[in-house]
């Protein structure tokens, strides 16, 4: 199908974009790799009246070093740039073990960070990712700049915190602690699809081999992405083994999700899927941390 | 109807300047606009690649981007790529390896591969099966694709072991 008529315009500065969205509001959205929103306009499900591309806006698309040791990246940052980052497969090797599995190389040459993250697709690696990693959203308007949590950011089904006028220009990826480890751990029928069910987990071990800290959350698992909290308090404080990750998975496979049936996949099987890819994220998260 | 966008894009070499809707797909432009039909249009939601051209030396779905967005940019579709007297060698190694058999999907292949060949002169079955992992054929089954990929890579790099 074809979109439907909207008035288009290509600012070139960030305060050019953001006095347009202050002007147009709630008829506006931002295009970014136009690689969620055109589909989506395509089938007539959006039909925004005004686009403010912001492909031309150069000053969004950076990755830089933050000063507590982790990332900043601009929102406008092509997945493609993403992949194949250095500084993130040092700092952010949860992010960048993702990257191959985010859509076919032709999507991933137009994608965005800041686009993955507005679209809030509960089934989108980056969504889930930046809750484990407890990222922090930069927002703006022509008015000001706040940031949020990621946790605060998802609201539901693609809906996030952003108001009508304000723009997702940064976000920040904390740093990992030391003896940390990570891992992603996803079922799709082709290894770039949506999967039918993934969890990205990072675990911190202390001086004991305890474990000091546990961040999982859930992608395909409910509207949003689902925070492992029930899986994270059975690891707490306790020495890994697989009869504790077998634990933790059952939590977090019975309480931490919400899945639903679909045409790809019943919500019985993907709690199944859930159960056993947080054992195996699990054991390789925490082999990684102690090694 | 929304104001007219006043493009000027380089395609396959030439400069075209063209007053488009603004909704109107790239995919759209290349065929309708300029007659350019080689590209080929599936499905309209990113997902089957044969409307995939090369969006400044890059691949990219073109049923995925605003004509406007095009404006100063180089595209190159599968017209752009060799003449009918002289075809790309992939081209080539796609008819003699039988890439292809109704071709529909064909555009959508050779222009996501053309800039892979030139970072991978000599791939592996799974680097090509990666690569032409976001192109959907009905026909052949991949095989002879596949095939046709590793004797291009022979034509275009040949003995580059
Ligand atoms: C065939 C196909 C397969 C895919 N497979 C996957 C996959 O396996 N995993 C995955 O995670 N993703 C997948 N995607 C989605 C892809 O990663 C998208 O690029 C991404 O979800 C959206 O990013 P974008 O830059 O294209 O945003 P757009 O499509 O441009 O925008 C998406 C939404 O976010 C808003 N927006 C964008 N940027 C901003 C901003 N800076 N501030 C405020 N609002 C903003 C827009 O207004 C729009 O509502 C797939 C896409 C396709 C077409
Ligand atoms: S028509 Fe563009 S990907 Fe199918
Ligand atoms: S040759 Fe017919 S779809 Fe590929």
């Amino acid at each position: 199908m074809k979109p439907p008529p909207f008035e288009y315009f290509a600012p070139a500065s960030l305060d050019e974009a953001l006095a347009l969205m202050a002007e147009h509001g709630w008829d506006a959205k931002p295009l970014a790799g136009g690689q969620s929103l055109i589909p989506m306009m395509n089938f007539r499900l959006a039909q925004p009246e005004v686009l403010v591309d912001l492909n031309p806006v150069g000053e969004l698309a950076y990755i830089r070093p933050a000063d507590d040791g982790g990332v900043l990246i601009g929102a406008m940052t092509r997945h493609k740039v993403v992949q194949f980052d250095e500084l993130i497969a040092e700092r952010a090797p949860l992010v960048h073990d993702a990257m191959p599995r985010i859509a076919t190389h032709q999507v991933r040459n137009r994608g965005t960070f800041g686009g993955s993250l507005a679209h809030a697709d509960p089934a989108a690696e980056l969504v889930s990712i930046s809750l484990t990693l407890n990222a922090r959203l930069k927002l703006q308007s022509a008015s000001g700049e706040r940031w949020v949590a990621a946790e605060d950011f998802f609201l539901g089904l693609f809906t996030t915190a952003l108001e009508p006028e304000e723009i997702l220009t940064e976000i920040h990826l904390p740093p990992m602690p030391g003896r940390s480890g990570w891992s992603l751990q996803e079922v799709a029928r082709r290894p770039h699809d949506f999967a039918l069910m993934g969890v990205a987990a990072v675990v911190t071990l202390d001086e004991d081999g305890r474990c000091a800290a546990a961040s999982l959350s859930y992608l395909s698992a409910g509207d949003r992405p689902m925070k492992g909290e029930h899986a994270s308090q059975v690891l707490l404080g306790e020495k890994p083994s697989a009869e504790l990750f077998r634990a933790a998975a059952e939590a977090g496979a019975s309480q931490d999700i919400e899945p639903s049936d679909d045409i790809h996949a019943s919500a019985e099987f993907r709690r199944h899927l859930a159960n056993v890819l947080t054992r195996r994220a699990l054991e390789e998260a925490f082999a990684r941390a102690a090694a | 109807m929304s104001k007219l966008f006043d493009l000027q894009v380089t395609v396959n070499g030439k400069s075209y300047q063209r007053q488009v809707e603004p909704r109107m797909l790239l995919s759209d432009f290349l065929r309708h606009e300029l007659g350019l039909t080689g590209t080929h249009v599936g499905c309209e939601h990113g997902v089957c690649g044969a409307c995939t051209v090369l969006f400044d030396g890059e691949p990219v779905r073109s049923c995925l981007m605003f004509a406007p967005q095009a404006h100063g940019h180089e595209i190159i579709t599968v017209e752009g790529l060799g003449t009918i007297d002289q075809l790309h060698p992939l081209q080539e190694a796609f008819r003699d390896a039988h890439g292809l058999q109704c071709g529909f999907c064909t555009p959508g292949f050779l222009t996501s591969l053309v800039p892979f060949l030139e970072s991978h002169p000599n791939p592996t079955e799974d680097e090509i099966r990666e690569a032409i992992s976001g192109n959907l054929c009905r026909c052949t089954g991949y095989v002879h694709i596949v095939e046709a990929v590793k004797l291009a890579a022979e034509k275009m790099h040949g003995g580059q072991a």
